[in-house]
């Protein structure tokens, strides 16, 4: 193919992008649906994901002591804890820190809740707060520390805590939401492969005569496809670039709005490291999109 | 040049449009197709430059095998072959010069080349000074000699004719057909179906009669032979 053939095929496609008028508008509507609801729904799942690993990094296990163990013995088991090669760290919160650490927590809201309680009548008991390394061993780790009970009399330990089902539910939303948006996803994609496709196939009827033509003195069905190639590919790049565009503007928005808004404690992730990747992501969708659509389309005209 | 043997073609909704048709087309021959309508001059000529393909027999069109031909080999074949209609088949919106210089463009000729030869065949079938007129400011026979300028602008070895003059008056025929006389004298084969009976028993030229999907009559310099 020349240079010169080559433009001509660029005009051409271009042209009839524009002669399409309404069929076009519409398949570049359909286009930035469905790449718009997939960029909400991959934004959604990056950020619950961030939000999960903040969480999970944040987990910890509180094993609370029977009040009447001595001090021996909470040493003894915080020093065993201590050298647990998954835990990287140990600390005793005594009762009286804890109703602190509680009061503190709950805020003015919680001023008349607490009032009553008094250091001889502090509900908490001595709680060794465990920290572990990988958040994925919580759980054996949790159930290592019970079993120091076996060891004494008197088990010093009275409950073992943990975040048991929080991180386990957050992953099941987690994969709810990335479940839901790849169908949505899939489902609109389809469906604007095929508006693509019938809006190629309007402007072949409206061509059919002029490729009729085009085959009979002679024309390649190379030559008589790139138009719709072009054709199909543009009504794609303008959809994934409107929908880029439209994206980068709301996302921002929500960054700038949230992060403004103390009273929301979640850290979005920011557009820099987000934004090159997806919109790659998204314009390469949109190419694939259109042209798949009017290859489609044309392949069952050129049979001769 | 053009070769049938045995050729048979049935539609798909079952019409026997060809039944076992043999002939033998040599170059620089000028033939006529006579016959009622629907007896097969049409799908004689669609065979020749591959708009169909026979269900038996074998048909060679300047060397191919045409019913054998791969579909990325079609192009080239077309590219010998020019085709004329009786409704013109021009495109509405380019002018009489580009709908020429189209056939060269797809073929990806040079620029310059294009030029020179649009301008060549334009002059040839008289249309040189009516080159910038869109085919709606053109008369039938107007549009009709821009058809059979962009059918040779390739330089092809066979033009198929279906029907040219079918349109057009009878004074405006006998100009198209001396121009498809001249063409044949500078050596192009013209393969033409028609049902006009002075044409043929005027210009005496070699005649193939088809009836019900057979050659019923070949004679070298025949006569028309209806009455229709």
């Amino acid at each position: 193919m020349t240079f010169r053939t080559f433009l001509r095929h660029l005009r051409e496609g271009t042209k009839n992008v524009f002669r399409n008028g309404w069929m076009s508008v519409a398949s570049i509507t359909s286009i930035i649906v469905s790449l718009f609801i997939l960029g909400v729904f991959i934004l959604l799942v990056l950020n619950v994901n961030q939000f999960a690993d903040e969480a999970d990094s944040q987990v910890q296990i509180s094993a609370f002591l029977n009040s009447k163990v001595d001090q021996k013995s909470i040493q003894e088991v915080q020093t065993e804890i201590g050298n647990m090669p998954e835990v990287s760290r140990v600390t005793f919160v005594s009762r009286s820190q804890g109703l602190k650490d509680f009061k503190q927590k709950l805020g003015e809201n919680g001023k008349d809740l607490l009032e009553g309680y008094t250091e001889a009548t502090n509900p908490i008991p001595d709680t060794l707060k465990v920290e572990v390394i990988e958040p994925s061993t919580v759980p054996f780790v949790a159930s290592k520390i019970s079993a120091l009970n076996n060891k004494y009399k008197a088990p010093p330990i009275y409950k073992v805590n943990y975040g048991k089902g929080t991180i386990e539910k957050l992953f099941k939303v987690t994969r709810a939401i990335r479940n839901i948006g790849f169908v949505f996803v899939i489902g609109l994609g389809i469906m604007a492969m095929f508006l693509i496709s019938n809006t190629i196939r309007v402007t072949i009827l409206a061509r059919r005569r002029e490729i009729g033509i085009m085959k009979l003195v002679g024309a390649t069905n190379y030559f008589i496809r790139w138009p719709f190639f072009v054709e199909g590919a543009l009504i794609g790049m303008i959809g994934s670039l409107v929908t880029v565009a439209v994206l980068y503007a709301g996302y921002h928005q929500l960054v700038q709005s949230v992060s403004q808004d103390i009273t929301i404690p979640i850290h979005l992730i920011s557009i820099q490291s987000i934004g090159l990747p997806l919109a790659g992501l998204i314009i390469g969708l949109g190419l694939i999109i259109g042209i798949w659509g009017s290859t489609v389309s044309i392949r069952k005209f050129l049979k001769v | 040049m053009i070769e049938m043997q045995d050729v048979w073609k049935t539609y798909a909704n079952g019409t026997h449009a060809l039944q076992g048709v043999s002939v033998k087309i040599d170059r620089n021959e000028f033939v006529y197709l006579v016959g009622p309508s629907g007896a097969g001059k049409s799908t004689f000529m669609k065979l020749i430059y591959r708009e169909e393909v026979p269900t038996k027999g074998q048909i060679s069109v300047n060397g191919f095998n045409i019913g054998k031909l791969k579909p990325r080999k079609i192009p080239y074949v077309r590219r010998n072959i020019g085709v004329i209609f009786q409704d013109f088949r021009l495109l509405p919106k380019l002018t009489a010069y580009e709908n020429v210089a189209f056939a060269l463009e797809v073929i990806e000729a040079p620029k310059k080349i294009i030029k020179k030869r649009t301008m060549e065949v334009l002059d040839l079938v008289g249309l040189k000074s009516k080159a910038n007129r869109e085919p709606s400011q053109l008369s039938g026979g107007e549009q009709q000699r821009v058809a059979i300028a962009r059918a040779i602008v390739n330089n092809p070895s066979v033009i198929i004719a279906d029907e040219p003059t079918g349109n057009l008056d009878p004074e405006t025929s006998w100009g198209i057909m001396q121009l498809l006389d001249e063409i044949n004298f500078r050596g192009t084969t013209i393969v033409m179906a028609t049902h006009n009976k002075d044409i043929v028993n005027t210009m005496r030229k070699r005649v193939i009669a088809i009836e019900q999907g057979n050659i019923v009559r070949d004679q070298l310099r025949g006569e028309y032979g209806y009455d229709f």
